[in-house]
């Protein structure tokens, strides 16, 4: 099904989810190294239209996290959850800490990317489980 | 270039009133801040408006001729959007066209009508100012993003729940005499630690509330109040702006907000004036971690010293620097587009001596507003003197 909740596909989002089920996640990178996530014309830090899919490293480190426990109605019925701020080399991702207990979860904790399921809706998002 | 005078102010009450619409508060709002002028609607060029949410909220675009229509304005009339920043940046853009000489008099205000979406569907709608596909789409929330601020500050430089604590008890006892605040009662460190939480380390105390509410300022021009005899004792010296990336994943610091120091550089640097010369603070706490990240941004505390500020007696009515006088977008509330202006007419009745704290600011010459759209994607920030 589309992720998207008007029913349209996102051109680079859902390309990115789909390579990332596949085991297959990347970022963009310009000739200066800034990295950046799609879709892009350009990069954003510098306007180089030069940029090329490199793959995300496999290993991420969680930077922050919350427990959330006010959701949208989208995320109703997955609260509480937690949601993370990971980085993968030189991108950093947003997405749902699963398969760790709320009170276990730390900054510097490892974690590889993996996309999974709303409780909710059913549609696709980016998850974080420990590596 | 000619200066910027306030010559009036106008407030709703902010709270619940989820039946009035946002036409009928803004119609309100206007009409206090022409009473306070004495300025004649016919002498209005334009009306710059602030709103973030009046398509969800309300169905309804296209919201400056309907307000200017409220206001009784016959004037070009421009709706502006920059999120919780919204009305802020209808008064930046007024302000400079008053001072490049295209204006004369300028209509300024927002207004947002909120509580009548109820909780989880304003916080639906609050959460369209992150981004939808890196954000939002993973399940993060508005509180949930300054959770992730919150959890970074105190990794990166310390703090903890009972500084940010202190920050919501300091703007409660602000707002106890302002009876246009939502919350005008006290509360306590226990009652902030022992909330419910919403996105942890904040907890409901934490979370300013959801409001309904409509603000309005009559802006002139010197030469304006100079040849109309108009009382207008408080002049926009500085205004500044920033931005930074749209989603929080994408930004350089997550326990700093570069976009509020560029605000707070430009605006200080537009008035003449420095962080040392600011009497008192108006400042965008929607959370408790918020103050202290725009306390640091402004220069006004060093990186990483704003968070115990508050819990010092710092920053309380009797301290060295009072903030959110108001008492803040956490107490008076937060009707989202019309937080920015009315941050800029708190600080202008702060400064005449008619507002119900001046006491605590009875020589103040000079102050600041900062507003923040988003988690500080964008901020605008105003400096507010009394004229000599
Ligand atoms: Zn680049």
């Amino acid at each position: 099904m589309s992720d998207d909740p008007t029913g349209a596909r996102d051109a680079g989002y859902d390309d990115f989810l789909d390579a990332a089920e596949a085991g297959e996640a990347y970022y963009l990178s310009c000739p200066e190294g800034h990295g950046s996530l799609p879709p892009r014309t350009v990069c954003p830090d510098c306007g180089d239209p030069d940029l090329a899919e490199e793959p995300l490293p496999a290993a991420g480190e969680v930077e922050t996290f919350t427990v959330a426990h006010v959701a949208t109605p989208a995320f109703a019925d997955d609260a509480p959850y937690v949601t993370a701020i990971a980085r993968f080399g030189p991108v950093r991702l947003t997405g749902q800490l699963r398969g760790v207990d709320p009170d276990e979860a730390e900054a510097g904790l490892p974690v590889e990317l993996a996309v999974e399921a709303s409780e909710t809706t059913g549609r696709r998002l980016l998850a974080f489980r420990p590596r | 270039m000619t200066g910027v005078r306030v010559a009036g102010v106008g407030l709703t009450e902010f709270g619940e009133t989820p039946e009035r619409t946002g036409r009928d508060l803004f119609g309100t709002a206007a009409d206090r801040a022409f009473a306070d002028a004495g300025v004649p609607r016919a002498d209005v060029e334009s009306l710059r408006y602030g709103n973030f949410m009046g398509e969800l909220s309300e169905r309804q675009g296209h919201q400056g001729p309907l307000m200017a229509e409220a206001a009784g304005v016959r004037a070009p009339a421009t709706r502006y959007e920059s999120a919780c920043a919204s009305s802020s940046a209808a008064l930046r853009a007024a302000v400079r066209d008053v001072r490049n000489g295209e204006e004369e008099v300028v209509l300024v205000g927002g207004a947002e009508r909120m509580t009548n979406l109820g909780t989880a569907g304003a916080t639906e709608a609050l959460a369209i100012a992150a981004d939808e596909l890196w954000e939002v789409r993973a399940g993060m929330t508005f509180p949930g993003a300054y959770a992730l601020m919150a959890r970074a500050y105190f990794e990166e430089y310390g703090g903890d729940r009972e500084d940010l604590a202190a920050i919501a008890v300091k703007n409660h006892a602000n707002a106890v005499g302002n009876d246009l605040a939502q919350y005008q009662r006290e509360i306590t460190v226990a009652d902030v630690l022992d909330a419910p939480p919403v996105a942890e380390p904040l907890g409901l105390y934490d979370s300013c509330p959801i409001s309904d509410g409509a603000s309005a300022l009559v802006l002139v021009s010197d030469e304006y109040a100079e040849r109309t005899g108009v009382d207008a004792p408080v002049a926009v010296t500085g205004t500044g702006q920033g931005g930074d990336g749209m989603a929080l994943q994408d930004r350089d610091y997550l326990a700093r907000t570069p976009a509020a120091d560029e605000a707070a550089a430009e605006a200080y640097d537009d008035a003449g004036v420095g962080p040392g010369d600011v009497d008192f603070a108006e400042v965008h706490d929607c959370f408790t971690i918020a103050e202290a990240l725009a306390l640091e941004s402004l220069d006004l505390y060093e990186t990483g010293e704003a968070i115990g500020a508050a819990r010092r007696g710092e920053t309380t009515r009797d301290g060295e620097l009072p903030v959110n006088l108001s008492g803040g977008l956490k107490a008076k509330g937060h009707p989202v587009g019309a937080t920015g202006v009315s941050q800029v007419a708190e600080v202008t009745q702060l400064l005449r001596g008619d507002h119900v704290n001046s006491d605590a600011v009875a020589d103040a010459e000079v102050a600041v507003a900062h507003n923040a759209g988003g988690t500080v994607a964008s901020c605008i920030v105003h400096v507010l003197e009394v004229a000599a």
